[in-house]
């Protein structure tokens, strides 16, 4: 594993009895770089990101993760709270998923509970009102207060997460994410159901993110706006096979993107069989 | 809302007596054989059947009104919500007094014993209410607040009673070491309970509970060696006033503190052991909200996957909210089996767990104020009607029924967020999620 690497994901195959949703994948993302994986419905995206993330356990495959003070986790033997939490990969869901009866602020505490958890001594310091207890969280809702500011929620982090509208909600997601303090940031489709001006938001908020904390970020996404302007790498998967791998210019002249994403007429159907499957 | 020009309507009035007599339709076949017709013994000895077509025809006739006046009256309205009956000034009168009402309930809570000395019947009522209190708060740490559904809560009940009882009478410890140690032993039934059940949401969790509280009655009543069986454990060794018994010998209570003997003291005594128990629970419960691990629970009631993703461990989180609200089960259990001082596996069947699971629904699942207010409303109306035993349960059926549709949420159905930046809203009950019936996907 190179340092410039922080995921190596190499042979990765993932069936559900018979169906093979990721088939024999290997790629790596890069240090502070923007990774997207694209590709049609069903080509095996959030497999990936749910293998990643330990939702599933890979049928076959290695999933290597190297932090920047070299550790390395084994992903794929590894529970999914621990991922979050000791290989420190966040992620965010397709389906926005926050806690919808809490405020903005108790969403972001949660996020931070391992720290909280081990300042209240594991509750009970905590109980008793422990002054470092009451420092940490004092902390954890600066570092709260400073994520809200970042995305623009800061004046609503006293209200329920459930009454936010659409687009702040996946902004409040991805914060919440960071409040994690990932080295990976994994999104699946952020910028699903945000109208142009809001996806350019996020285009800025997620360059100046890698930039000031230096958070590499794998993305899934449909919206080849947002893809094609913020990646530094795409890997293009279909019918969980990667087709394709490289900048986004690489990616977009590939013939073999064109015909999975645009389909080809009958007459060069063998021909471009016999590309996508040599 | 009532409209002005209702009698030019006529629609509405073919459209309410439509429905009204849909619903007197459906109240003619449920009363029909409750009440139209009945058996009754023959002179023969023979059952004979007997017709009551009458009260029948009244009751039918009564519900035809109401359902034409309601569906007049409310005719846009597919459910009738409190807002459109109470002006909004009357409201924000009576949220303004909510504040106060946990004060008021506490002071009331404290000064029973006076006003009530001489009546040793609302004092045993009083300490029945501070019990069933105390179960809901720890109920109301499972339920509430990680919306786990649990429908077995009385095992813990049962194991802290059989704990106290067991322990105090074969080692002769106190009451005092006794209380923890029943609780921690409540602790362990929970961690037990929690281990096969960390998979199941919803339904399945609820059935496995069920079956739990049954399985833990089971043990009682046939492990005769130890728990005596059916026949129960009795001569379980009464509290004393740190260390003084309640008798009317030299070295009692009474003779030491130089007033006459009373049994009333023992009672007393009782009653404000099991408010210090409940309002102990009160205070850990509302300490725990606000620790991380409070917030957790609410977190995986809200969004299980989510807390995965975000690193908290739902195993432990789950097992804690377990062994936490069956420890509290396993405190009152004690203070019953020192209170009654006889105990039998037929105090602690399945109408117990649905009794302390209706108080902390009906009083909005994750309110302190609202399971106390609950209890007393329960268990106090309960005895309100006891001299009407036949209407007791009629009563209580439309009342639940009154309650389903006004409140379905429960009487405080809004949530206080646990920590602020600039001010605490409360948030309406409708966005935070409750312990869930079905199992997310």
């Amino acid at each position: 594993m190179s340092p410039t690497q922080i995921l190596v994901v190499e042979h990765l195959t993932m069936s559900f009895g018979g169906l093979v949703a990721v088939s024999d994948l290997s790629f790596d993302a890069r240090r502070r770089e923007i990774t997207a994986l694209i590709g049609p419905n069903g080509a095996g995206k959030t497999t990936l990101f749910n293998c990643i993330t330990g939702f599933y356990r890979p049928t076959v495959g290695r999933l290597q993760l190297a932090h920047p003070d070299g550790a390395s986790f084994m992903l794929e033997r590894m529970p999914e709270f621990r991922i979050a939490r000791e290989a420190r990969v966040a992620r965010t869901f397709q389906n926005v998923r926050l806690f919808p009866g809490m405020t903005l602020l108790e969403n972001l505490l949660v996020a931070q509970h391992k720290a909280l958890m081990l300042a209240s001594g594991f509750t009970v310091l905590g109980l008793f009102g422990s002054r470092r207890y009451a420092r940490a969280e004092a902390n954890a809702i600066d570092k709260a207060r400073y994520w809200l500011d970042r995305v623009g929620l800061a004046a609503r982090a006293d209200d329920a997460a459930g009454t936010l509208p659409y687009g702040a909600q996946r902004r409040l997601e991805i914060v919440r994410a960071l409040c994690t303090d990932p080295v990976l940031l994994c999104l699946d489709e952020p910028a699903a159901g945000l109208n142009n001006n809001e996806s350019a938001e996020l285009n800025k908020f997620l360059r100046a993110v890698r930039e000031e904390h230096g958070t590499s970020i794998l993305l899934i996404e449909h919206d080849m706006g947002v893809v094609m302007e913020i990646s530094d790498r795409i890997v293009v998967l279909d019918h969980g096979l990667k087709i394709a791998e490289g900048t986004p210019e690489e990616v977009r002249h590939d013939p073999k993107v064109i015909a999975a994403y645009l389909g080809v007429a009958d007459a060069e159907l063998d021909h471009v069989d016999a590309e996508v499957a040599p | 809302m009532l409209r002005d020009n209702e009698p030019s309507k006529p629609p509405a009035f073919v459209a309410a007596a439509k429905e009204a007599a849909l619903s007197a339709l459906v109240a003619f076949g449920l009363f029909v054989t409750l009440i139209g017709v009945r058996t009754d013994q023959g002179p023969t000895g023979a059952l004979v059947i007997a017709t009551r077509f009458g009260p029948l025809a009244a009751i039918v006739a009564a519900v035809f009104v109401a359902a034409f006046i309601r569906a007049l009256v409310f005719r846009d309205a597919t459910v009738i919500s409190l807002g459109r009956l109470v002006p909004p000034r009357v409201t924000a009168v009576v949220s303004g007094l909510a504040g106060y009402a946990a004060i008021a309930f506490l002071v009331v809570a404290l000064v029973v014993p006076v006003l009530a000395y001489t009546n040793r019947y609302y004092l045993d009522l009083a300490i029945l209410i501070a019990t069933y209190t105390m179960l809901g708060f720890g109920l109301n740490i499972v339920v509430g607040l990680a919306g786990l559904l649990d429908l077995g809560y009385v095992a813990f009940y049962a194991v802290g009673a059989y704990s106290y009882a067991l322990i105090a009478q074969n080692f002769g410890l106190s009451f005092w070491i006794c209380l923890p140690l029943a609780g921690i032993l409540a602790a362990f039934a929970g961690l037990l309970l929690g281990f096969p059940v960390l998979r199941l949401r919803g339904d399945y969790l609820a059935i496995v509970t069920l079956g739990f509280g049954e399985i833990i009655r089971l043990i009682l009543l046939n492990w005769q060696d130890l728990t005596g069986g059916p026949n129960g454990i009795s001569g379980i060794p009464r509290p004393s006033f740190f260390g003084l018994p309640f008798t009317a010998g030299e070295n009692g209570f009474a003779a030491t503190f130089g007033l006459k003997y009373s049994a009333t003291h023992r009672v007393v005594f009782l009653y404000y052991l099991i408010l210090a128990l409940a309002l102990a629970t009160n205070w850990f419960t509302l300490r725990l909200r606000r620790l991380p691990i409070g917030r957790a629970w609410e977190a995986l009631r809200e969004d299980e996957i989510a807390c995965r993703a975000l690193g908290v461990n739902t195993t432990t989180t789950k097992l804690t909210a377990f062994a936490l609200g069956a420890m509290f089960g396993g405190f009152a259990g004690a203070f019953f089996a020192t209170r009654q001082g006889f105990i039998s596996p037929e105090s602690f069947a399945f109408g117990e767990s649905a009794l302390v699971l209706a108080i902390v629904v009906l009083g909005g699942m994750g309110s302190q104020l609202g399971v106390a207010v609950a209890a007393t409303v329960m268990l106090g109306g309960f005895e309100l009607f006891r001299e009407f035993a036949q209407y007791r349960m009629l009563v209580f059926g439309a009342a639940m029924v009154a309650i389903v549709i006004y409140r379905p949420r429960g009487l405080v159905s809004t949530r206080t967020p646990s920590v602020f930046l600039t001010e605490g809203k409360v948030i309406p009950a409708a966005i935070v999620q409750a312990a869930r019936t079905e199992t997310p996907a």
